[in-house]
């Protein structure tokens, strides 16, 4: 973990089950299963659901900046707090609640690598109380917008080259050959990908326990598409939450200093009139 | 406070979107316990089952693989009824989904 570049924004499971009840830490849960908290969930664990708590619900959007000051405020979080946020599914959606904290400015947040999946299978604690925890009155920063690709960006990324565009979904998503990953609805009018994107699966970066990988091996998985310290990289999925996985693999692990997320993603790039689409499989890495 | 809004508004158990159905037996959560994955086809799609035990209730949760996404989850009495009930949703779910020509 010492190797990557912001090894800070890990904590493995030894170290949480030995800090539980330490002052000036808080621990989230932000699952995929929304209702996964409630079967067992980290002693002293508060659980953000991320349909309603970590995005705008009347517009798509991230969560608007007072919502998140109420939800931090609610959660007893203070600036100086330790977030330490956790997930299943290999942090998939704990990622993107890091993502919104950053850019909100809040200074010290970190996941539990290996995420829900890690601590389920070395057997460590679990509760089904939900704790409490006083108030605060969290004031947070103005967006950092530059952790965030928009769609005006992603056209002009398109249109003039220079920026390594990647695309996290599965390679059936990818392609075109589905719509939407197995079992889930359908949510844009055509498949394929952004024009020049490379294919790197979210889930890449991740090991069979849910960790991440070594610095070594995501410098090769990521630098066999194109991806290098040279140029911006915007990475994007469906919706934008696993592409923040991929985003803070990037930024914190890799230490890319220009990478943002286009958290539009495919449902909006593949819902838009006029836009070009690329199906099957990914061009030639160009050297 | 607690939870911050997970049960005010409809916001708790089963809500993720991701056709999570979910079955709940009263237990004391202590240690996990009996964690393992292994992976089926259904529908000609893979499939990842996760099991394990919270307390007294056994847990089965199956995922999409790829992206890994949470199509049914399912706690019961018994290992073997959770899992038979989170494939039989999962089975469900990817039946539905349409693959094309590219």
């Amino acid at each position: 973990m010492a190797q990557y570049a912001h090894p800070e924004v890990l904590v493995e499971t030894e170290w949480l089950a030995s800090h539980l009840h330490d002052g000036g830490i808080r621990i989230v849960e932000v699952d995929v299963d929304t209702g996964a908290y409630d079967l067992g969930h980290i002693p002293g664990a508060l659980a953000w659901a991320w349909t309603t708590q970590l995005c705008d619900t009347v517009k798509r959007d991230i969560l608007p900046k007072e919502q998140l000051e109420a939800l931090l405020s609610k959660s007893g979080i203070a600036p100086d707090t330790t977030i330490i946020l956790y997930g299943d599914s290999n942090n998939w959606f704990a990622a993107w609640a890091l993502w919104q904290l950053k850019i909100y400015g809040h200074k010290d947040v970190r996941l539990l690598n290996g995420g829900r999946k890690k601590w389920l299978a070395e057997g460590r604690e679990l509760t089904e109380e939900v704790p409490s925890y006083p108030a605060t009155n969290y004031k947070a920063q103005e967006p950092d917008l530059s952790l965030r690709a928009f769609l005006p960006e992603v056209l002009e990324a398109v249109k003039k080259g220079g920026v390594s565009m990647i695309d996290v979904r599965s390679p059936q998503e990818f392609t075109g050959e589905i719509l939407a990953p197995p079992g889930l609805p359908e949510t844009c009018q055509r498949g394929g990908h952004i024009p020049g994107a490379r294919n790197v699966p979210w889930g890449k970066a991740c090991n069979d326990d849910g960790t991440f990988k070594s610095l070594e091996e995501l410098k090769a998985l990521y630098g066999a598409e194109g991806v290098d310290e040279k140029n911006p990289v915007i990475s994007y999925c469906r919706i934008g939450e696993r592409s923040s996985h991929t985003w803070f693999v990037l930024k914190y692990l890799l230490g890319l200093q220009n990478v943002t997320n286009y958290d539009g993603s495919w449902t909006e790039w593949g819902n838009l009139v006029g836009v070009p689409v690329e199906r099957g499989a990914a061009r030639a890495v160009s050297a | 406070m607690g939870q911050p809004g997970r049960r005010a508004g409809g916001t708790g158990r089963g809500s993720g979107g991701v056709g999570v159905t979910n079955e709940t037996e009263q237990s004391t959560a202590g240690s996990s316990g009996g964690f393992s994955e292994r992976q089926v086809e259904l529908n000609g799609w893979p499939v990842r089952l996760t099991s394990y035990r919270v307390g007294n209730k056994f847990v089965c949760q199956a995922d999409n693989v790829s992206p890994g996404a949470c199509l049914a989850r399912f706690s019961a009495s018994t290992a073997e009824e959770a899992e038979a009930q989170a494939i039989s949703k999962a089975r469900h779910l990817l039946g539905k989904t349409k693959r094309r020509d590219v």
